[in-house]
Parts: C-alpha cells; structure tokens; sequence
C-alpha cells in the first residue's frame, strides 16, 4: 500500500533519516518506535509531505508521490493526526470533523454562496455521513457542539483522529495517539484503532511510545535509532531483536566486559 | 425565551435561521430597509446609501482578514479600482446597463486583488499588511497618470455617471438606495453563505491552523489567491455603487485613509462574524455624524466655538475606538451575542 525505499532527510550536517525502507502491508498496522530524537515524525512528514527526502522514494499504491504536494497526497487518500494535536481550535467539534471532508466535497465557490441547491445537498450528505461514520463511531455525540478548545486532552486527540477519519483515508498516520494518556483512554483508543482497522480496512502507521500498546495491536514494528532503521519485523521478532534492546537499555558495563572476555 | 434546540433533522440542524427570534428580526430589518427611503430625510438617506457601501466593501474585507487571517491594508485601492472602472466603462459606453458594469468592476478589482495577493502566499502578519500598503500607492499612481486621465479624469478627478435602468435615470437619494440596498443584502447572504459551506470552511481552516488545512487536502496557494479575488471583488462592487451614488469622485477619496476606515470598521464590529461588519461600519460612520450634530447644537452656529469644537469631536471619536479595543476587543457583535444569551434564559434566570 505504501512503502518507503531508501529514505534520506538531512537538516545540514543532521541526518534525520539515513536509508528507511519498509512496506505498510495493506490493512495492516505498522509501528514506527525508537528513542526521542530517531527521526519518526521526520519520517512522518516526507510521508505526508511537509518534507522531502533528498534521497529515496515513497511509493503509494505504486505510485510515486515523493515530490508531490501535501494537500495533493490528502487527496489521494493519507490522512494523518499530529504529536502535539493540530485542531482548528476556534471551531466545534463538528466543524473540525467536516473539514476532514473537504477533499471528498465538490461545492465550489459559486455553489457555496448560491448555497440553495447542491451545496445544500452535499452539505446534509456530509453531515449524515460523518454522524454515522464518525461521530457515532468515536462516541463524540455529547460533544459534537462543543467548542475543542474546552475539550480535555484525551478528547481532543479523539477528535483529531475523527477529522482524519471524516476523510475516509487509505493510510492512516498516527503520531503518538496515546501520549499523555492514563490507562483507560489509552486503551479506548487502541480500541478505536483496532475498529478502524476492521471496519474499513485501512492501512496504519503508528508513531508511539507505549510499547505495551504497540505490541499488542501492531503486525509490523519498525525501529529507528538516530535516524537509521535498525530493525523490522513482528514484535515477537523485534522485543527479542539485541540491537533494539541497545538502543532502548543501553549496554551495561558488564554486559560490555562480557563481550569482551568472550572475544578475548 | 429559547429553551431547547427541537430539531429532528440534520437539515434543520445546519440551518441559519433556526429559531423564531432570528427569523423575525431578518424579516423586521428587510421590512424595516424596505420603509426606511419613504419615511428618512435626504441627509438620513444620504448616510445610509454610505453606509450600505461601506458594508459591502466591509464584508469583503471580512472574508479576507476576518476568515482567512490574512491582513491587508490595500483595499481602500480595489474601492477605487471598481469606481474608476466604473466611470471608465460610461466613458466609453454611455449607455451600458448598470448591472453590467458593477460585475465588469468588481471582476477587474478581482483581478487587481490577486495581483497585490501574490506576496500573501510568502509572508504573513504585519509584513504582508506593509506589502498590500503599497497598492493604495500603485493605483493611485496609475489613477493620477496623464495618459489614462481622459478616463480617470487624473489628479483632479471626474464627474461620475447615473445609473440609468429601463430609460429611468436614479437621481435622487431615494431612488439611489433602492439600487444599492438590495446589492448590498444579496452579497451580505452570498458571503453568509460561503462560510457554511466546503469553500468557507476551506478558508477559516487556513485561518485557525495552515499546515493542518494542508495536511486535509486544501491547497493554500490557491485558497488564499481566492480569498484575496473576493475579497478585492467586494470592495470593486462598493467602489462602482460609490461611483453611481456621488456626483463625483477624486483619487484622494480612496487610498491609504480609506483602507484604514475598512479595517477599523471591520474590528470594530468583530472580526469574523457575518454582523460584525454591519455593525461596526455604523458605528464608525454614524458616531461622526451624531457628534457633528451634538456639537452645532451646543454651538448653535457661533463661529468661534467651532473651531474648538471641531477638533474636540475627533478626539473623541478616536478616544472611543481605543476605548472599544480595550473593552469590547471582540468587536460590538460581541455585545449583541451577550444579549441574545441572556434574553434566551430570561424570565428563568440572570
């Protein structure tokens, strides 16, 4: 569905991805973990097209999308929400979420103002949708006249991915959708996650760091560490991987003379 | 007085005259517009053919700094793009039906705002408030040349044409109004309209968040080149009802002061908000007026006191648009949704 081959982002002498490759299998969830600093929201955004890689290319459903817009891939299906939540804050919970609607809308200019006729039409389309779809489905429906701005954390981040889902998404990117939550939100939204995935099939990309929800709902774990991937696999796989188990506890001196004296 | 939302459709939901309150008072200030000519004086029908002007280039004005967040000092210029297009077209063709002419006006002015729009796709905030600066002093410029003044009429400015519908010429205050009124109503409902719908939201998003706007597929370049054309358009189509409506125009009535009147009517009233423009450009229009007769009433016509009573009434005028930034920063619309929330809860509760 998406894949990535031979990434490379610098920010002058920083690499901030150094040759990623990995494939999101369609419908499946993908995780993206490593330390702070590894590059996994650089990764996200030469996906979703704030950045671009100097080297490699990002191929979506075969095709190459590496140089092109971001509001052009939002059209071709990659819906993404942000670490630090990106709601249009002035705005209801509702109208956040209609917005994930813009690029499947038609209304134009001069249908928008004319208003009476298809905007009219759309519009109630629209709305019957996103009740249905997401609304009902996020379990927003006591909020969906509430301002976000008053909104507890939690909700927010519901609301985020709400508006990403309103786009009906081939790929969904989540950037840490968890963070800063206590246990039960946490596992509402892995719950909400999970649905999605059933539901509508749609492939996902989680950046997080709870590894205890990461191992539990994702089919493929990526690590990063300082930019390079240094390992891929299920998580079975990677908790048992020695160079993930580095990066994460750091070597002890022990463990370090040990290896020393086994080579000595 | 409204004590619950009873809708059972998401139609009705979305709708803009949702209760009776709102549905009366449009049809009281149709009905009230409506009357007005036949009962006003000349001088009250000469402010209030002003003032629905204003409104028009206000709106626009709006749609640009108000929903988009884009700032612009410069519209004063696309206010005399479209009076000037206007008295060029009569110059040339004498008889063009005034419709005609206030859409080519208010396209040329489109036109005109997307070209001064250009830098608003690299910089923002006050830098791009100093770059829109300079179309007041480019039009003017352009306006003043010798070799566009047989039909600019240059420096000195020109005589202005009367619209002339059916073999009926509008001459008078009454007759004027009933040409600018149902303009001005009509663009107030076509920008209402926008901002309920996908084009609207598009530009409040680039607004609130640009790069979340982005990330949901809206494409900034353009969404903000658009809302400059609307804007401009706007202020194009009061400038060619500005045209029609006084018997004359000058350069110097458009430019850097009149781009300056927008904004201050626009914050005023409260950025944003469909009434937020109506409501501030009264305020700013009439306030002027109603010291102006205060004070020849406490003068009574004696010379000498004006000319101290004159520069006292400016002072406080611009001592109550600072008192209005301080205390009412949301604008004056803040006011009015003050009282709606309260006299929905009165008799029950304070």
């Amino acid at each position: 569905m998406l894949s990535v081959s031979q990434a490379s982002l610098a920010f002058g002498g920083i690499k901030a991805l150094d040759d990623v490759s990995f494939t999101a299998a369609p419908g499946e969830i993908t995780a993206i973990i490593g330390p702070n600093g590894a590059g996994k929201t650089s990764l996200f955004n030469i996906i979703s097209g704030f950045y671009r890689p100097q080297q490699g290319q990002i191929l979506f459903d075969k095709q190459n999308i590496t140089r092109m817009r971001a509001d052009k891939r939002a059209e071709l299906g990659i819906a993404r929400t942000f670490q630090n939540i990106a709601l249009f804050r002035g705005m209801s919970v509702l109208e956040n979420i209609k917005l994930g609607g813009h690029t499947r809308l038609s209304t134009g200019f001069w249908a928008s103002g004319f208003f009476y006729g298809g905007a009219r039409r759309e519009e109630a389309r629209l709305r019957a949708e996103i009740e249905r779809d997401v609304i009902d489905f996020l379990e927003l429906d006591h909020i969906r006249k509430a301002p976000v701005a008053a909104l507890p954390y939690g909700l927010q981040k519901r609301v985020e991915l709400g508006r990403a889902l309103a786009m009906q998404p081939q790929v969904l990117l989540l950037d840490e959708p968890v963070a800063g939550m206590n246990r039960e939100e946490t596992e509402d939204m892995a719950r909400f996650i999970l649905d999605i995935q059933a539901r509508w099939g749609t492939t996902i990309l989680l950046v997080e760091h709870d590894m205890g929800m990461v191992m539990d709902i994702s089919n493929q774990v990526v690590v990063l560490n300082f930019g390079r991937q240094i390992a891929k696999g299920t998580p079975d796989q990677v908790q048992a991987n020695p160079a993930v188990i580095e990066a994460y506890l750091g070597t002890s001196d022990r463990s370090k003379t040990d290896a020393g004296e086994v080579t000595a | 007085m409204i004590t619950g939302h009873f809708k059972t459709d998401y139609s009705a939901d979305e709708g803009i005259w949702s209760n009776w309150p709102k549905r009366w008072g449009l049809v009281a200030a149709l009905v009230g517009l409506a009357i007005f000519p036949f009962v006003a004086s000349n001088y009250a029908l000469l402010l209030a053919g002003q003032i629905g002007i204003f409104i028009v280039a206000v709106v626009g004005l709006n749609v640009l700094i108000g929903y988009t967040g884009l700032m612009s000092l410069g519209h004063g210029a696309f206010f005399a793009v479209g009076a000037y297009t206007t008295v060029a077209i009569h110059h040339e063709w004498p008889l063009t039906f005034p419709l005609i002419t206030l859409v080519i006006s208010t396209v040329v002015a489109a036109a005109f705002g997307v070209l001064f729009g250009l830098p608003s796709l690299r910089v923002k905030g006050l830098y791009l408030a100093v770059a829109t600066l300079s179309a007041n002093f480019i039009i003017l410029f352009l306006i003043e040349q010798e070799w566009l003044a047989e039909w600019t009429g240059g420096i000195s400015g020109t005589e202005t044409p009367n619209a002339v519908f059916f073999g009926v010429e509008l001459v008078s205050q009454q007759a004027k109004y009933f040409f600018i009124m149902p303009v001005m109503v009509l663009m107030l409902l076509f920008a209402q309209n926008l901002f309920r719908t996908r084009f609207g939201r598009a530009l409040i998003a680039i607004r609130d968040k640009d790069y979340s706007a982005e990330i949901l597929g809206i494409a900034l370049f353009s969404y903000k080149l658009k809302s400059f054309a609307i804007s401009a358009a706007y202020c194009g189509a009061a400038g060619s009802l500005w045209a029609y409506f006084f018997p004359a125009i000058l350069p110097e009535d458009f430019g850097l002061n009149m781009s300056i009147t927008l904004v201050v009517c626009l914050v005023a009233g409260g950025m944003g908000r469909t009434l937020g423009p109506i409501f501030g450009t009264i305020l700013i229009l009439l306030v002027p007026e109603l010291l102006k007769i205060v004070a020849a009433s406490i003068t009574g016509g004696d010379a000498t006191a004006q000319t101290w009573v004159s520069p006292t009434r400016d002072i406080l005028f611009g001592l109550m648009i600072i008192g209005f930034l301080i205390f009412e920063p949301m604008g004056l619309v803040n006011i009015w949704d003050r009282f709606w929330r309260f006299m929905s809860r009165w008799p029950f509760a304070k």
